[in-house]
């Protein structure tokens, strides 16, 4: 039985702003995505050239090699406006709490087999850092790159890789104490095994094209980084090992790739189906920041990996190859 | 089971360090000049940048919490409000105005911002500032859209902003806010934190977010105040974060505070110019006001800013010397740009009018030294104008300022029957200021403002036409050509708010919905 409720009705004189009817069509109305998303970048008769910048315009589309017909052929699969953005966050925040209290509460970071208890903290902590680096690099895109749809995102990122350093730091805290975080700092700083990683991200800092930094650390890097830490070495190796509880520290890093995966996969996708050139340009990128990735990750694997390291990379790095076929890059 | 060893536990302090600071490390695969390339240009000497005291600790987790509870809030009332017609609850159809004018003037910058932020957070080496700075990032996003999601629904039924970004970037008196977040994104980054983080959000966010919000509530508009109200908490920590910027410049290196007074000087008069577009509006816009633009100034800088001025002078900071010349403009500044706006009404994106007899006299009483000499008198004659049929629109275009880009509409500091005009020479050009403080900006970088997109040298070279315009046919209407390029529609976005459609259908739907018509 459906009642009926009697509102006034007034016929509006438009449905959106203009510049979305512009792109969608006058007759319906706009999504808050689309609203809070298209041509909210300013695109003309700009003041001042940048004076940290002076052959570049404050935004400026020829800061990458990529070219692109309309910048905001961009969307963003989840429909990530803020609203959106921290509801979704919210959410997950909550099960991450929830996780955190459950093992807090029944002591199971005590149950955990002190040789996981010690893997977990060697090949965890130092990842605060590479976290560190994503937030900064995505601050990096997120200021440079062109047209909201592209740049957005990234902002989103940026603050979601803090949150992740800020996780890793708690478990960290959980399972160990400041001393770990500590002797975890002077591992990213001198041990071997963290050695080319570091120089990754620190190499990633001085990328000047945004699009190229896009690649590397969102695509490249975390394409391998999570599937083999958190969804190989957590998930599957450690829990076997009785490191369950491990997972649940980590969930929110496995949802979140899952999740945030569709983006750069769509962005990928996107750039490169724009025109020959493009992919080209995204398939050198690709190829040369995943070579270099996978090969920062292998010594960083064996800490939980040992012999198996090059067999588990490998696969890795297959379906990395799978997903950017998918994608229509094929490396 | 082991007995567990009980943990030190973190202070809040401690806690926040290893969440943030601690993340942080010093590289040594890349130079740290080329890592960070833009923090030494502008002559701002750092030591240490761990000195910096987070001015509000709030790591991702509980700022995932607590934004999502406020958007959750806001959009439920957004919906109720547009459900509901709430746009029909407004004093008068002559409030939407205001709501035109700050879709189109103050909500594109509240996204400059945000790149803004992204910017100065990845320049500077410090993990604190990076922190507090992408926050802000984050923040200004939410401020740009939740103010497009409001006003979206006035967009529906009312004319002026169905195209406010296409607007933004063209029309004439929009280049006046546009310019001043330019100037501040296009300056280093340590410029920026003074320019937008200190001088906008600390020193005058009370009159300018404010007055919008309040006018709002005054006025029945829920949508608009309820943003303005959800926003309120973010503003509170921008605020912390623009003082605390301040602070950690100067306590850095004596060398610091020329630069940093410089700026501060140059910042207040930059954005009191921009607050000319508030002053009017409070002053005339506002069917209910919320209080006079002297009023204001005289609570939110003079005693305000006072305090905090001298709060810095420990740092051997000085209140900024235009300070005296904003003073001596109060009894004047607003009617000033009323009485250009009714005459620009047809080259604009919302109506103008003369105020009515009530009206006259609430101005006659908040501003007594200079309203009922100098400018009842013309409204007056403006008024009977209208009533004869002629109803006057300036189709002339105005000189404008160099630096701020307002017309030369403004008189002489103590003189209010003589417009006010600098010049300045300039590698063979001449350059045209409304004050001594906008000349001194120029003079101290004219490299910078001579680059100025000025609307008016624009329109005149013919760069404000649409494309294939020819401007040397017989009959050839400028007026109508800069209104198509701003894609604004002749006799319905513009003029007298007398005839508007606004009026009309306000009045026609007010009715449909309270009367059984």
């Amino acid at each position: 039985m459906q009642i009926d409720l009697r509102t006034v009705t007034i016929k509006p004189l438009r449905q959106t702003f203009d510049n979305i009817a512009r792109r969608i069509g006058a007759d319906k109305p706009a999504s808050r995505y689309q609203e809070g998303t298209l041509d909210m970048q300013q695109t003309a008769n700009f003041h001042y050239r940048p004076t940290w910048d002076p052959e570049h315009d404050i935004y400026d589309a020829s800061r990458t090699a990529i070219k692109m017909a309309d910048w905001y052929a961009f969307k963003d699969p989840r429909q990530f406006y803020y609203g959106a953005y921290t509801l979704a966050r919210a959410k997950q925040q909550d099960t991450a709490e929830a996780n955190f209290d459950f093992v807090e509460n029944r002591g199971l970071a005590g149950t955990l087999p002190e040789s996981v208890r010690k893997t977990v903290l060697e090949l965890l902590l130092p990842l605060r850092h590479v976290a560190w680096g994503s937030n900064m690099n995505n601050a990096s895109v997120c200021a440079y790159s062109y047209g909201t749809g592209f740049s957005q995102p990234h902002i989103y990122q940026a603050m979601d890789q803090l949150g992740i350093a800020q996780y890793l730091t708690r478990v960290g805290l959980l399972l160990g104490d400041v001393e770990s975080l500590d002797e975890a700092k002077r591992a990213w700083m001198d041990d071997d095994a963290w050695q080319g990683l570091r120089r990754y991200v620190e190499d990633s800092f001085v990328i000047k094209d945004p699009v190229e930094l896009f690649v590397a650390q969102n695509v490249a890097l975390d394409g391998l980084l999570y599937p083999l830490v958190y969804e190989t070495i957590i998930d599957d190796v450690l829990s076997s090992q009785g490191g369950t509880p491990v997972a649940m520290l980590t969930q929110f890093m496995t949802d979140w790739f899952t999740e945030t995966r569709k983006w750069a996969d769509a962005t990928v996708k996107i750039a490169a189906a724009e025109s020959p050139e493009n992919k080209e340009v995204m398939a050198r990128w690709l190829s040369q920041w995943r070579d270099r990735s996978a090969a920062a990750l292998l010594p960083v694997a064996r800490i939980a990996l040992g012999d198996r390291s090059d067999e588990v990379l490998g696969e890795v790095v297959q379906q990395f190859n799978a997903r950017m076929a998918k994608a229509g890059v094929a490396l | 089971m082991d007995m567990q060893v009980a943990k030190k536990k973190l202070g809040l302090k401690e806690r926040y360090a290893v969440m943030t600071r601690g993340l942080d490390w010093t590289p040594s695969y890349q130079k740290m000049e080329d890592i960070y390339p833009y923090i030494a240009y502008e002559g701002i000497k750092i030591h240490d940048w761990d000195k910096w005291e987070d001015p509000f600790r709030l790591t991702m987790d509980a700022y995932w919490k607590y934004q999502a509870e406020k958007e959750r809030k806001l959009y439920a009332i957004i919906d109720a409000f547009n459900q509901n017609n709430g746009h029909l609850n407004v004093t008068d159809a002559r409030y939407i105005n205001t709501i035109k004018l700050f879709i189109s003037g103050i909500s594109p910058l509240e996204y400059v911002a945000h790149r803004g932020f992204a910017h100065a957070g990845r320049a500077f080496p410090g993990a604190g500032p990076r922190v507090a700075c992408l926050m802000q990032s984050l923040d200004e996003i939410r401020h740009a859209q939740t103010q497009v999601h409001s006003i979206s629904n006035y967009n529906k039924y009312y004319n002026g902003m169905h195209d406010f970004h296409h607007a933004h970037d063209r029309v004439w008196f929009l280049s006046v806010p546009k310019s001043f977040f330019d100037d501040a994104i296009t300056a280093g980054p340590f410029e920026f934190m003074v320019s937008i983080g200190f001088s906008f959000e600390y020193v005058l966010t009370n009159l300018l977010f404010v007055p919008f919000v309040s006018g709002a509530a005054y006025n029945g508009d829920m949508g608009t105040m309820t943003f303005g109200f959800s926003a309120q908490s973010d503003e509170a920590r921008h605020m912390t974060l623009g003082l605390e910027v301040i602070k950690f410049i100067l306590e850095q290196d004596p060398a610091n505070v020329p630069i940093v007074q410089r700026w501060i000087d140059k910042w207040t008069w930059r954005g009191y110019r921009v607050l000319t577009l508030v002053a009017m509006m409070m002053d005339y816009m506002l069917p209910k006001r919320t209080m006079s633009w002297k009023e204001a100034w005289e609570v939110y800088f003079e005693e305000n800013g006072g305090a905090l001025f001298k709060d810095l002078a420990r740092y051997g900071i000085k209140m900024p010397k235009c300070a005296e010349q904003i003073a001596l403009e109060k009894d004047h500044l607003s009617h000033q740009a009323w009485s250009t706006f009714y005459n620009y009404a047809a080259a604009a994106n919302f109506h103008t009018w003369m105020p009515d007899e009530d009206e006259m006299a609430w101005l006659a009483a908040k501003y007594p030294a200079s309203f009922d000499k100098h400018y009842r008198p013309r409204y007056e004659f403006w008024r009977e104008q209208a009533a004869k049929g002629n109803r006057f629109y300036n189709k002339t275009l105005p000189m404008l300022c160099q630096t701020c880009q307002i017309p030369m509409i403004f008189t002489e500091p103590g003189d209010a029957t003589k417009i006010c005009y600098r010049e300045v020479d300039y590698k063979g050009d001449k350059y045209h200021f409304c004050s001594d403080h906008c000349k001194e900006i120029f003079e101290h970088e004219p490299e910078k403002y001579v680059q100025a997109w000025l609307p008016v040298h624009q329109i005149y070279q013919g760069n404000c036409f649409p494309e294939g315009t020819d401007p040397t046919v017989e009959g050839f209407d400028p007026l109508a050509a800069v209104l198509q390029y701003y894609k604004l529609e002749h006799g319905r976005d513009n003029l007298d708010f007398d005839i508007s459609e606004d009026k009309k259908n306000f009045a026609e739907w007010r009715g449909q919905a309270t009367k059984n018509i």
